[in-house]
């Protein structure tokens, strides 16, 4: 197996962990982790793929598809993290839980 | 003045013109409202000068900055895409007038620059030609429509916008790794290209199951709809509007786009099965809305249904490509005018009364006419009765059934069709009668009531409108790929 491969394979590790983690656990700030980390898998294997094979460069439009998506990531995050204190301020807790109030 | 109306680069305007003026109405709040209103008017009329090239030279087609496409950014457009941009045109239109009425200064100054950069994300997408750039407007979607749920800033609805921004995000990391597969696999975003190489391989299995899960899931297609009804209805009335007529069209198009140009080959049992989650999403989706107390939570387990109807012609789509994508598509667009119509009606309920209960509405028939009217003829086009673009929608669906002797999704449809009787009924059954406890209206601003008769209005024209709507959607043949032809 290629190092190319196995970071790919990682990736997809690391797509599954967050995806698991997003979904078992309560707490918000886990959850906005957990979707960095599903984010950084799709990365990587954008990145990882982009080797294709032999000692060809790279190809560079996954590169420039991964600065897009770490753009898009890193505002995401920041809403996300906004979001969550307001919650947080407004129901005492950082969970979502199932009442919603009115 | 031909030579002009081709000169205008109608694809860049209808995205930069709204993000322009977003960030105009970012930086001088004061100026919001005017700004706003200029802009949702000059939309339409960029959507007409579009729609007249598209007649007058086929398929649109504009390379951003003159690069093209394996490099640089192609915008196309279709009839398909057309009908698309002017159901937004439109929604955008009504909502935006309702908004001037409903939001005070401080809240407006919020409204409007999301607005602006929502309508810009969604003209976007329905121009974007390439896997990526959908990546990326699905976000712009997204965020925007996250704070915007937000804006009223209550408990409920910011634990809404909370569960919302979790679920889309996640939905475009999926579609995002179904993107990077099929890069792998055939080397282009290029929707086109790919079209010609995509072949049945493990990769174009596993970005087929992640893109279209990712997009179901932003579709709220049942039961991935968890997220929706909380969301839209805890939303302020102008937003819970948008959300539910334009917002979850713009992910199905996306999934529609790929079914159409690269999955058709091998789509088999894929087809079925959003069949069956859609059939599944009607009948939950309706009974749900049936047992609801509150008229925004009701109308938004109504848009869980509805969009389950757009899932009903997937599996007939095989035998009968034409019909069932016409039926998807006019069921798409009446269902975004009638669904806004409705949520604006609701809205002014609220106002009205100060609350929402359907058991507690008082006298609204005789005291505000023109709402109850609006809700009503929405209704007629959700329920799919004649004539409306829901019923014209549902004839083409249950056509394609029929033929296809698809008896099933027969049932489903008329199902359906009762339970919605059922829940427009319940609401406007109390719009006639006296409440336990009488209350002192509040007055409703008129354009906030013509707001919702405007956009009802145009889901019940849309039933008189079945030539010209399906020989504008027939520009550029989008579904030659989907079906072997009616």
């Amino acid at each position: 197996m290629s190092i190319a491969s196995l970071y790919a394979l990682v990736g997809v590790g690391l797509f599954c962990i967050g995806l698991h983690a997003v979904i078992a656990y309560d707490h918000l700030l886990r959850k906005i982790l957990a979707i960095n980390v599903m984010g950084s898998g799709v990365f990587l294997i954008l990145i990882a793929l982009a080797r294709r094979g032999g000692i060809v460069a790279p190809d560079p439009v996954p590169h420039a598809m991964v600065i897009t998506g770490i753009v898009v990531a890193v505002s995401a995050t920041a809403l996300a993290l906004g979001l969550m204190l307001k919650v947080a301020a407004a129901t005492g807790r950082a969970e979502l839980g199932d009442e919603g109030g009115d | 003045m031909e030579a002009l109306l081709s000169a205008i680069p109608w694809g860049p305007v209808l995205i930069l013109l709204p993000l322009a003026a977003g960030i105009v109405c970012f930086v001088f709040p004061s100026t919001a409202k005017t700004v706003g209103l200029l802009t949702v008017t000059l939309v339409p009329l960029a959507v007409a000068g579009l729609g007249w090239r598209l007649l007058a030279h086929g398929v649109y087609h504009h390379a951003i900055g003159g690069w093209g496409a394996p490099l640089g950014i192609d915008l196309q457009a279709d009839g398909l895409s057309l009908l698309m941009l002017a159901m937004t045109a439109v929604v955008g239109f009504g909502v935006s007038l309702y908004a001037t009425g409903y939001f005070k200064a401080e809240k407006s100054g919020r409204f409007w620059p999301l607005w602006l950069f929502l309508l810009a994300a969604l003209n976007a997408l329905f121009l974007s030609g390439d896997l990526f750039n959908l990546y990326v407007t699905l976000e712009m979607i997204g965020l925007a429509a996250v704070a915007m749920t937000a804006l009223e800033g209550a408990r409920g609805a910011l634990v809404g916008a909370m569960r919302y921004l979790l679920a889309t995000l996640v939905g475009s990391l999926a579609y995002l790794l179904g993107v990077a597969l099929l890069y792998h696999g055939y080397g282009t975003v290029d929707l086109g290209l790919l079209a010609a190489r995509v072949t049945p391989s493990p990769a174009a299995w596993a970005a087929l199951g992640l893109m279209s899960a990712g997009l179901i899931l932003k579709t709220a297609l049942f039961p991935l709809h968890f997220w929706l009804p909380r969301a839209h209805a805890s939303a302020p009335a102008p937003v819970s509007a948008l959300l539910s007529a334009l917002v979850v069209k713009g992910s199905f198009y996306i999934l529609l786009r790929l079914w159409l140009e690269i999955f058709s080959p091998m789509s088999g049992g894929v087809a079925g099965l959003l069949g069956l989650l859609g059939g599944a999403a009607v009948l939950w989706g309706s009974s749900q809305a049936l047992r609801q107390t509150r008229v925004k939570l009701l109308v938004a387990y109504s848009t869980v249904a509805q969009v389950g109807y757009l899932f009903l012609a997937f599996p007939l789509a095989a035998g009968m490509g034409l019909t069932a994508w016409s039926a998807v598509v006019y069921l798409a667009v009446s269902h975004a005018l009638a669904k806004a119509a409705m949520f604006l009606a609701a809205g002014n309920l609220m106002r009205f009364g100060g609350h929402d209960r359907i058991v507690d509405l008082d006298r609204v028939v005789q005291r505000l006419p023109l709402t109850a009217g609006a809700f009503a003829l929405a209704g007629v086009s959700i329920m799919g009765l004649p004539p409306s673009g829901g019923f014209n929608g549902k004839w083409l669906l249950l056509q394609a059934a029929v033929t296809q002797g698809r008896w099933d999704i027969v049932g489903v449809v008329v199902i359906g069709g009762l339970l919605a009787a059922g829940y427009i009924f319940k609401v406007l059954g109390h719009t006639f009668t006296q409440a336990d406890v009488p209350h002192e209206p509040i007055a409703v601003p008129a354009r906030m009531q013509w707001a919702a008769v405007l956009l009802a209005g145009g889901a019940i024209l849309l039933g008189f409108l079945a030539p010209p709507f399906l020989a504008l959607l027939a520009v550029g043949n989008p579904f030659a790929a989907g079906g072997a032809g009616s």
